[in-house]
């Protein structure tokens, strides 16, 4: 599945939930389910800090497409992370670069990702994004 | 005399507002106020009926201005206490106000000096001083913070030395709410002829302030924590140690002659005021300082301390719940952690039911330190604040709970 079409499928999801409950419910459920990064990568270095929640990221390049693996200490934090993971990991450098986060945006959670919210996700995504370049240049060379 | 708070509350066309479909209950006050109709309307009405530049024009707009402008001068001079007007300069808020005085401190600190913080400062009241002591080589001395929030004046007492010149301190912490003895610190300081700073931020709006009687030797705040607009506040400084200071902004009114050889300056206050001035934004502040006064600045301090122990009792029914601030001189901020819970994910669900709270480090990332800490939620309570609203506070809390744990 591309990315665009992975995206789709999580709007797809959310446009089940009638309210704000259900909604954060499973994100919580989503933050609290997945064992995202390698407790040796929970590191001063793989950190991006926030204003108020940590996020750890990890990339790995495995054969060409990216793998990210994060965690947060803060559990809707993680829950976003981990529909960011489901979205981009997995994916050509080329599509994680010039992927459209407007999704976010469909599902209500576009709030999240702007820069007045101090959680560490935007800058998570341009980290990603970041990765993505750097492996993308590599490969290109 | 108990506030008429339905009254006070149709006055602020904010509080009418739904967030996310659901009335707001707004307890943000630490981190701004909202506005009452008379503050924007005073605002609107300044542009609408006597925009003027001031102390210029020869015209009759023009003194008008300046008329208005200098008797909120006054004013303001009255309402926290202060002998003269002239002891009162305009800035942008406390945050200047601090680094007016930081900045000219620099005249009056040397090597090895010393200069007191305290661990519950806000940056705005570390940093500056910070930074000075870097560029002076001087040493910045820090008051511990107690377990339960307060501080220990017999600490005081040992830090302080010959070789102190300044002390720096919050009347109320805004991330604990304590109220610290100002008039005490500041008899212990003089002893040693030590001035004092008081960032009165957190205070101006939530309990009466005399600055005569606390005897600081300068007092800063914000008018946007005190009903009034943002980007506007002021400092208060003794005459003798503002005729002392040296300006720090050149330009404009602060001016009194000008050759390619020299420049002299004007007189206080307007030595420190270069440019036009926020002349609309200080009508503003008086007109939210006015507004506090015409209900009672002692009734104001009364409800919102019954609000905070209504609020108190209500949280301490929450399992694993910690008030972080439990002195017993504390008004309007309760600071709150639930164990196991990122305050983050609180303040989220929080807002999607319509309360507006403050979660992180609120800008006091030493006390976060000082107390093992990564953050708090924490609600901080204003005038129009009800016990109704404790009680939505109080239910979205276990509400957010249950759906985290």
């Amino acid at each position: 599945m591309t990315v665009q079409e992975k995206a789709k499928t999580i709007v797809e999801e959310f446009s089940m939930f009638d309210d704000w409950m259900d909604k954060y419910s499973y994100l919580i459920e989503l933050g609290k389910e997945l064992p995202l990064i390698d407790e040796k990568y929970r590191n001063e270095t793989h950190l991006i800090s926030g204003c108020q929640s940590r996020v750890w990221l990890h990339a790995e390049d495995k054969q060409g497409l990216i793998s990210f693996t994060a965690d947060s200490d803060a559990v809707i934090t993680k829950g976003i992370i981990s529909l960011l993971i489901k979205v981009l990991s997995g994916s050509e450098p080329s599509e994680i670069v010039g992927a459209d986060f407007s999704f976010l945006d469909e599902i209500g959670l576009k709030s999240h990702l702007s820069p007045t919210r101090a959680n560490g996700l935007v800058s998570m995504v341009k980290q990603m994004q970041l990765y993505a370049r750097a492996l993308q240049i590599k490969q290109n060379s | 005399m108990k506030l008429d708070i339905e009254k006070i509350r149709s006055e602020f066309p904010i509080l009418s507002k739904k967030i996310h479909n659901k009335p707001l209950v707004y307890f943000d006050n630490g981190a701004t106020t909202q506005k009452p109709i008379q503050v924007i309307n005073r605002i609107s009405d300044y542009y609408k009926n006597e925009n003027s530049n001031v102390h210029r024009g020869t015209h009759y707009l023009s003194q008008l201005a300046t008329d208005h402008f200098e008797n909120a001068r006054k004013y303001i001079a009255q309402f926290i206490g202060a002998s003269s007007q002239r002891e009162i300069i305009f800035t942008k808020g406390a945050t200047e106000s601090i680094n007016l005085v930081a900045t000219a401190m620099s005249d009056f600190i040397f090597p090895n000096d010393e200069i007191i913080v305290t661990d519950m400062e806000h940056h705005s009241n570390m940093v500056p001083w910070q930074q000075l002591c870097i560029r002076q080589k001087a040493k910045l001395q820090h008051l511990h913070v107690q377990p339960n929030g307060s501080l220990d004046l017999n600490e005081l007492e040992e830090l302080i030395s010959s070789s102190t010149k300044m002390l720096a301190i919050a009347h109320i912490s805004n991330v604990l709410g304590t109220i610290n003895p100002i008039k005490e610190i500041v008899s212990i300081a003089h002893k040693h002829n030590v001035p004092v700073l008081i960032d009165g931020a957190q205070a101006i709006a939530h309990m009466p302030v005399d600055v005569q009687d606390l005897d600081c030797d300068f007092y800063a705040f914000s008018a946007h924590k005190a009903y009034g607009p943002m980007g506007m506040g002021a400092l208060y400084g003794k005459t003798e140690w503002l005729d002392r200071l040296s300006p720090y902004q050149y330009g404009g009114e602060m001016i009194s002659s000008v050759s390619f050889k020299e420049t002299t300056f004007n007189e206080i206050p307007y030595k420190f005021e270069a440019g036009t001035p926020d002349v609309a934004g200080v009508l503003g502040m008086e007109a939210g300082l006015r507004y506090i006064e015409s209900h009672g600045i002692s009734n104001i301090r009364f409800h919102e301390d019954e609000l905070l122990d209504y609020a108190t009792n209500k949280v301490k029914e929450i399992d694993g719940l910690r008030i972080i601030g439990e002195s017993n001189e504390k008004t309007a901020v309760l600071s709150l952690i639930i164990e196991g819970i990122h305050p983050f994910d609180l303040g989220t669900l929080l807002d999607q039911m319509g309360v507006a709270i403050r979660t992180g480090n609120h800008c006091a990332q030493p006390l976060m330190e000082c107390l093992s800490i990564s953050g708090t939620l924490r609600a901080s309570f204003g005038m129009y604040n009800t016990k109704d609203e404790v009680n939505v506070f109080v239910e979205a809390l276990k509400k957010a709970l249950k759906m985290l744990l």
